[in-house]
């Protein structure tokens, strides 16, 4: 296949950046997208020239770091992440444009590559369950029923990608930290900070500059792991009940 | 002369020991050495600064353990958050021998499969305490919150796995890996939230600083923008993972890399079994020369999965036209006891000789065919799909084929890496105050690593057996000069590391830094991989210096050291490739005896198994790194078995 | 609380959804009111008079208005003032646009902002119109909502301004009731079909509703 690659490239996060027209030739359908970008970053160095800077490292859909908005979608037209996109989804002499995930709580690195800790600072505001090592309670002391442990792992499956941001209008993390909330707080374990884990992170979030959630479903489009958009729902009902129960205390 | 013959002149030293291990009945070493142990009063703890180098299983969890009982932890992951590091991959499982199944699991026997299952050639202490351990890792894990598969009851689930004949492994669907380090990340962040842990994403371990022959901290490099940095600690822990790496294609993370165990390797802390790696059985083959990675698919697959090839060689129907008797199921024919369930180094022997007789199948050869068809039939595919649909799904995404109509194509790949820093009782590597956990070290697989027992080693050393060791280290040492950056050491140790940064980008050559990886990989793969000869071993030898001396001549590596450069970060991984391959080589090269995931052609039996050399090689081989090039020094670490006798292992 | 409900993004969206609702139960009460005038002058009339002396002789005449009243103010200014600034938010959230576009999301939803503004402009518009008649065309005749009505939908932009905010207002609820619903926690799997059903009949008969009136007057059918 023969593809006209349109990459945005900027040099570093305070530098402007624009698109730039490559052309790569030789691409087997059999490669993932970001074998066909290896391919231009070997020519690309080899010319002398910069290669693209893109974050990638598992390959295999689920370590979360391949972050590319390819044609307008986040993680290109499957679902499923940059690095399980495969050639065979686009045809010979397509013109592709490359572009990073776009949030302001997610700056431009370099390239392709955003910061991404906004995520991490969610994560410590209280997606965890208090559980210091060496206290815990013998696993089967506490039975969990399989519809709450496989609602538990659904949401667990979450990859911190980044895509639901990535292709919300509003830049929110709505999608993210409900798939955190709702994994801990429907638990038995997760039960004794239920309310403190939501109002946390939610703040958090809304420090963090993300956007407010306007439910255009996007979000649930573009995630890799389908977490389903009913998902904020849930969040927004254990926010209410968290915020009614502080208001009583 | 060449110079790889002088490299394979290796001298043979005094004998390592491990002096941290206790006398005594083995079910009691461990609580008699946490006994022995010397405490730090909690008061103290704070004062002491312990650098953890790497966010996965291990390092994650003893990030958050050492934080949690009060010491003052700097951490560094090379990912833009410690959430994505490759523990996140695996899928199949963790074993736990909890017995739930009341199918006559134990202790002893989850001690007894492994140290059998390493093919002897693991340390006997160090494995029945992780055996101890596997239990308390599952009640920890679900206080967290780990989402394992659990049963209509509300039970946990579990499943059985290579090499054994009891189901102990808990799960969570095919991201088991993923949901263990999430609680091991969770439990990182609420200590980082909480102060006591200073985070250090996008970071990458250089080298290594050693003062008064004692892990005084770390020389790192900030990768957005390049600033080359020292940190300064009490105590160094490396759960940086393997070196699997080194064959360009394997299951790694593409940027899972061997510089930090491999620096502290040049620091004095010794090597050991750099031969032993992994070849998985179960890997999506290869498409062609563009491949970056392979992908594993997950062992528990082979719970329901049959494997089989045609009868016939060079046969090219599609799988469907050939019928039954055609076919051979060849793992259930060879060891019916254990059938596809066999271990992986066995699994993965027979791909081989299979395909090397011609009956492979798919491109070039080079496959095998897991069949699920039977599985459907039995249990329906809702069930197939509730058990591997992701699996699945990741298998079609790949190949564009559907495994549930046809069957999948597997083939080995490099997997893991049981070699690794040479560590005693402790955890402790021949280094003072550096510690090694997780894969980084050698310590509890031996030649050859059961399926689902790597989450359980990273669990059991981050958790539960390095915040109890290292404990001991600094109530002994609990005043040190205070080492800065402006010590004549720390200055030597980060010029050499900036000079080395700034060569890879002056040589500007005319080849990239994947051309010599892919080049190095091939050559590792061809010689150095499921099969090893003295021939194809000492031609690898001669090999590696010419491709290293190649490398320092025509590397091209494009930007500034002053800036996010991911060709500069691979290329100075190539750096340390070059060399560690060329010991995994002699390592392979000196063992002459077939052993686990070591398979030495020249020694097998007479049906092709691998045969060890007991009386010869029953030790731990740690090097001594000399010098680039030069031979190293040998340390065998003899192996004593008191509880499991070395036998032929037979799963037939 | 309050301060911790208005300060979150959520919290925000909650009022947007309790001030959404309560504006909405006021429109299906409100058109239903207005088909009256099918019924004729005398009926219309006397059912204008009737809401002044709702509540008595409890209350003072014409307080049961006033209460609505001040509650639908309160609505629509909590209601803009959240969707002003949770808008700010968003639009701050993501200051830089995708080069490739492509159209996102639904049309009802994509035009909640500017639906909205619409909407807004409209019921001052309305209130200037047919409640203090500043606007009206004709004379305004306090105490004959009958005739106002009809003089305001004898006018071609009355009928113009009042379609395209029907319009909007039925897109606008489309959206918005399911959005509230999802907001307050009320939605999940198994629900999400009857909600998006509930959204698209209020929104369609409550569009059809209030489109009668001027379109009876257009043809005739009221006069």
């Amino acid at each position: 296949m023969k593809l006209t690659l349109r990459v945005w490239r900027q040099r570093a996060a305070d530098t402007e950046g624009a698109m730039s027209t490559y052309e790569v030739d030789d691409i087997s359908p059999d490669m993932s997208f970001l074998e066909m970008l290896d391919t231009l970053n070997e020519d690309l160095i080899l010319r002398g020239e910069d290669p693209v800077a893109f974050d990638h490292d598992c390959r295999e859909g689920i370590c979360g770091a391949c972050s590319l908005v390819i044609n307008g979608d986040a993680h290109g037209p499957e679902r499923t992440t940059t690095c399980q996109l495969h050639m065979r989804s686009f045809a010979d002499g397509d013109t592709i444009d490359v572009e990073p995930w776009r949030a302001s709580a997610f700056p431009v690195i370099k390239d392709l590559v955003v910061d991404r800790s906004a995520f991490d600072r969610i994560i410590q505001a209280g997606g965890y369950i208090t559980a210091p090592t060496g206290s815990a309670p013998e696993a089967h002391a506490t039975a969990v029923p399989k519809p709450d442990a496989d609602l538990a792992f659904e949401h667990a499956e979450c990859i911190g990608c980044g895509a639901c941001v990535a292709a919300c209008p509003n830049g929110a993390a709505m999608l993210f930290t409900s798939a955190k909330v709702n994994h801990l707080n429907v638990l038995p374990q997760g039960a004794p900070e239920r309310e403190t884990r939501v109002l946390d992170m939610v703040a958090r979030m809304d420090e963090e500059g993300f956007g407010g959630c306007t439910l255009a479903g996007e979000c649930a489009t573009a995630c890799p792991k389908g977490i389903p958009l009913v998902s904020i729902t849930h969040m927004n009902k254990e926010w209410l009940r968290a915020t009614r129960k502080a208001g009583k205390r | 002369m060449s110079t790889s013959s002088a490299y394979a002149d290796y001298t043979t030293g005094d004998p390592v020991v491990d002096t941290k291990a206790p006398e005594g009945p083995i079910a009691e070493r461990w609580d008699k050495r946490r006994f022995e142990a010397k405490l730090v009063n909690p008061a103290n703890r704070r004062k002491h600064t312990v650098i953890v180098v790497g966010t996965g299983l291990a390092g994650g969890s003893a990030g958050a353990t050492l934080a949690e009982q009060g010491y003052h932890v700097v951490q560094f992951c090379y990912q833009d958050s410690p959430r994505r590091a490759h523990s996140i991959a695996a899928q199949g499982g963790i074993n736990a021998a909890k017995n739930y199944r009341n199918d006559g699991d134990s202790v002893h026997r989850l001690f007894y499969d492994t140290v059998k299952g390493g093919d002897f050639r693991a340390r006997e202490s160090n494995v029945h305490r992780l055996a101890q351990i596997s239990v308390e890792i599952i009640d920890q894990c679900v206080a967290q919150g780990v989402p394992f598969a659990r049963e209509y009851g509300g039970l946990l689930d579990t499943r059985s796995f290579g090499g054994v004949q009891v189901s102990r492994t808990f799960y969570a669907r095919g991201q088991t890996g993923q949901q263990l380090l999430l609680g091991a990340y969770q439990a990182l962040s609420r200590q980082i939230a909480a102060g006591n842990v200073e985070m250090h994403p996008r970071t990458e371990m250089l080298d290594l600083i050693v003062v008064d022959g004692r892990a005084r901290g770390i020389v790192a490099r900030d990768l957005i923008t390049g600033k080359i940095d020292t940190y300064f600690a009490d105590a160094v822990v490396l759960a940086s993972g393997g070196y699997g790496n080194v064959f360009y294609l394997s299951t790694n993370a593409m940027n899972s890399n061997a510089t930090a165990v491999w620096r502290a390797h040049r620091r004095g802390a010794l090597f050991a079994n750099p031969c032993f790696t992994q070849i998985h059985p179960t890997c999506i083959p290869r498409t062609g020369d563009h491949q970056s990675k392979l992908t594993l698919m997950s062992e528990s697959l082979r719970n329901d999965g049959r494997i089989w090839v045609p009868k016939a060689k060079g046969d090219q129907r599609p799988p469907h036209e050939i019928p039954e008797d055609e076919r051979d199921y060849y793992l259930e024919r060879i060891y019916p006891s254990f059938g596809n369930l066999v271990p992986r180094d066995i699994a993965s022997r027979a791909a081989k000789n299979v395909c090397d007789e011609g009956r492979g199948v798919g491109p070039g050869g080079q496959g095998v065919y897991l069949d699920f068809a039977d599985a459907i039939e039995r249990m329906g595919r809702a069930a197939v799909e509730a058990k591997y649909g992701n699996l699945f799904d990741m298998y079609q995404r790949i190949t564009d084929e559907d495994p549930y109509r046809i069957p999948m194509r597997i083939y080995p790949a490099v997997h893991y890496t049981m070699g690794g820093l040479w560590v005693d009782y402790d955890l402790q590597t021949t280094v003072p105050g550096l510690f090694a956990i997780g894969e980084a070290n050698f310590s509890d697989h031996g030649a050859n690593r059961l399926g689902a027992s790597a989450l359980m080693q990273g669990l059991a050393d981050g958790y539960f057996v390095l915040p109890a060791t290292i404990n001991d280290y600094l109530a002994r040492h609990p005043r040190q000069d205070e080492v800065g950056p402006e010590h004549p050491l720390v200055q030597e140790v980060l010029a050499e590391t900036e000079d080395r940064l700034h060569l890879l980008l002056a040589v500007d050559g005319d080849r990239t830094p994947d051309s010599f990886h892919r080049e190095l990989g091939e050559l590792m793969w061809e010689f150095c991989g499921m099969a090893r000869t003295e021939g194809g071993l000492r031609k690898a030898l001669e090999r590696i210096p010419q491709i290293r001396e190649e490398f320092w001549r025509r590397i091209k590596v494009p930007g500034t050291g002053e800036e996010f450069n991911q060709s500069l970060e691979k290329a100075n991984r190539i750096v340390d490739y070059l060399e560690l391959a060329e010991l995994m080589c002699l390592d392979a090269l000196h063992r002459a005896e077939s052993c686990g995931g070591h398979f030495r052609e020249e020694s097998q039996t007479p049906d092709g198994e691998a045969e060890r050399e007991d009386d010869t090689f029953s030790y731990a081989a740690a090097w001594e790194f000399t010098g680039t090039g030069t031979a190293p020094v040998l340390h065998k670490e003899d192996l004593v078995f008191e509880y499991v006798h070395p036998t032929q292992r037979s799963y037939a | 609380m309050a301060r911790a409900v208005w300060d979150s993004s959520v919290g925000k969206k909650t009022v947007m959804a309790v001030s959404g609702l309560i504006m909405l139960a006021y429109l299906v009460v409100h058109m239903l009111g207005n088909l009256k005038i099918f019924f004729g002058s005398a009926e219309f009339n006397g059912y204008a008079h009737w809401l002044r002396t709702l509540g008595e002789p409890f209350l003072h005449h014409e307080w049961a208005l006033w209460i609505v009243r001040v509650v639908l103010v309160a609505a629509v200014v909590a209601h803009a003032t959240a969707a002003y600034q949770l808008s700010r938010r968003d639009i701050r959230a993501r200051p830089t646009k995708y080069v490739h576009t492509r159209r996102r999301a639904s049309y009802a939803t994509r035009t909640m902002r500017w639906g909205g503004v619409i909407l807004g402009l409209f019921i001052v518009w309305h209130i200037l119109d047919l409640t203090t008649g500043t606007v009206h065309p004709n004379g305004f005749q306090s105490g004959h909502p009958y005739q106002n009505v009809i003089d305001t939908f004898s006018t071609w932009y009355g009928n113009v301004i009042y379609l395209v905010a029907m319009l909007a207002l039925g897109l606008h609820i489309r959206h918005g009731f399911w959005s509230a619903a999802q907001t307050l926690g009320a939605g999940s799997r198994t629900r999400d079909r009857a909600l998006k059903a509930i959204a698209n009949a209020l929104a369609l008969v409550l569009t059809l509703g209030f489109v009668s009136v001027p379109v009876a007057v257009m043809t005739g059918v009221v006069s």
